[in-house]
């Protein structure tokens, strides 16, 4: 390990093969945990006793909502590195990161929305975890709205780390402000803060579609990283050179 | 005695300068002023007459509504806090100066701050009577929103000095910042309907004035670092 020099691969021509074949293992890697867990969630777990089988969209709206948090997390590391490093690489990870973190949490809202239908009564209520993940969707909206105003990479870059820094500082402030005002006007008649206590089976499921969803988020964010590369870096040399080999 | 360190400026000299400058720079334009102030009236005028006048209903919306326009009315007068001095290249000589940068920016907000929210604050209680609200929640309103549009005018900084010179300037300036503004508005609203239940609203200001100590060490920071991104 001690024998990698881990910094050669801040260098988008030295990464770009890399992130080539972790995209295709992480890929495959992905495609075969769906697999197992779809069958674990839809076919081996018991039906719910209180909930029948609609409990079952949880094999996909619990790993999609952990997913765009911790996306928004890394992003948001990745936004610190390509500021504290002047590092581009970087900054480009962040860029990648944004569509599959919004996508995510789009999943989540609308696989809870369809949940809440045959368990609650109810599409939408204001509670702080849904309240939240909505705020966060905005939060990705305007990370990819300012980069996409912005006309200069760099300057792109670097106005849109920012804002996803001072988003990630808000994060849990929002999260907190929205879970006391919701217990302060109290009125609605569910309660989800407490998670079931699921059978190991259901769990197991859910872990494997979690991995399932990490191992596709780092192959969908390493191939788009792949054509910001090739996109932004269009002058560079070496790209006429893989054009070229790849004729 | 050493010399005097030409390259750099104490910081409070710097936040004095600023304020002054912009305090005097927005009187000259009052009626800029009086538009914005004119815009929460009017925002708030409208509510009653989309949802109907019944005062129970005016009663329990009252709080949000006029926050929520709070709001309205701080983002509508961002743009000009860096705007006319990015225009013709103050801006630039002021990132340039000797003072230190978040200083003179601190300024800047101050006075923005003056300019904007304490007016609004001031206001919002005579806004308050079109929707009932009796006097003890009309000073919760009152102290809620002087604890909270100055971590609006921070925290909207951020934002105004991130999409400095965009074509999409005032709705992206909207999206980036409403998310930032939504604990302020939650705390704030609820103060003033603890306020109406006859509990204290001693916890919702006192994250109000946290908020706005916290916006007020990492704003101007954040700002200054934005500023000089979209200078270069």
């Amino acid at each position: 390990m001690t024998s990698i020099n881990w910094a050669r691969y801040a260098s988008p021509v030295s990464f770009f093969p890399l992130a080539t074949r972790l995209a295709r293992g992480f890929g495959f890697a992905a495609a075969a945990l769906a697999i197992v867990g779809l069958w674990l969630g839809l076919v081996v777990a018991p039906t719910d006793a209180q909930q029948g089988d609609a409990y079952r969209i949880i094999f996909i709206h619990v790993p999609a909502a952990w997913m765009s948090m911790f996306l928004y997390a890394v992003m948001a590391a990745w936004c610190a590195v390509s500021l504290a490093l002047n590092a581009r690489l970087s900054a480009m990870m962040a860029q990648a990161l944004a569509p599959t973190g919004a996508l995510f949490t789009a999943i989540a809202l609308w696989t809870g929305a369809l949940w809440g239908r045959p368990a609650w009564g109810t599409y939408w209520a204001w509670d702080a975890r849904m309240t939240s993940e909505l705020i966060l969707l905005f939060l990705y909206f305007g990370y990819m709205a300012l980069r996409h105003a912005i006309d200069d990479p760099r300057r792109a870059d670097r106005a849109s780390a920012v804002l996803a820094l001072v988003g990630v500082v808000n994060l849990p402030i929002i999260y907190f402000s929205v879970k006391w005002w919701n217990t302060l006007h109290q009125g609605a008649s569910v309660s989800l803060t407490s998670a079931p206590k699921m059978a190991a089976i259901m769990l197991i499921g859910m872990l494997v579609m979690a991995f399932a969803a990490w191992f596709y988020a780092i192959a969908v964010t390493l191939t788009r990283v792949r054509a910001i590369i090739l996109e932004r870096e269009r002058r560079a040399g070496w790209i006429g050179d893989l054009a070229g080999a790849a004729r | 005695m050493t010399a005097r360190d030409s390259t750099s400026a104490g910081a409070w000299p710097g936040v004095v300068w600023a304020l002054e400058r912009d305090v005097r720079l927005a009187l000259r334009s009052k009626a800029e002023l009086g538009v914005q102030l004119l815009f929460y009236v009017i925002v708030v005028t409208l509510f009653p007459l989309g949802v109907g006048a019944e005062p129970a209903l005016l009663r329990a919306l009252g709080p949000g509504v006029l926050w929520v326009a709070a709001l309205l009315a701080s983002l509508l007068s961002l743009p000009r806090l860096f705007g006319s001095d990015f225009a013709d290249g103050t801006l630039e000589q002021i990132a340039l100066s000797p003072y230190p940068l978040p200083a003179l920016i601190s300024g800047k907000i101050v006075a923005h701050w003056l300019t904007t929210g304490a007016p609004l604050a001031v206001l919002s209680p005579f806004l308050a009577l079109q929707f009932g609200l009796d006097w003890s929640e009309s000073a919760a309103l009152l102290a809620g929103l002087l604890l909270g549009t100055p971590t609006l005018s921070l925290l909207g900084a951020v934002g105004a000095a991130l999409t400095l010179g965009l074509r999409a300037g005032g709705a992206l300036l909207a999206l980036l910042t409403l998310p930032l503004y939504i604990p302020i508005l939650i705390f704030g609203a609820s103060a003033v309907g603890a306020t109406h239940a006859g509990l204290g609203a001693g916890g919702e200001f006192s994250i109000l004035g946290a908020a706005l100590l916290a916006s007020a060490v990492g704003a101007p920071m954040a700002c200054a670092a934005a500023v000089r991104i979209a200078l270069d």
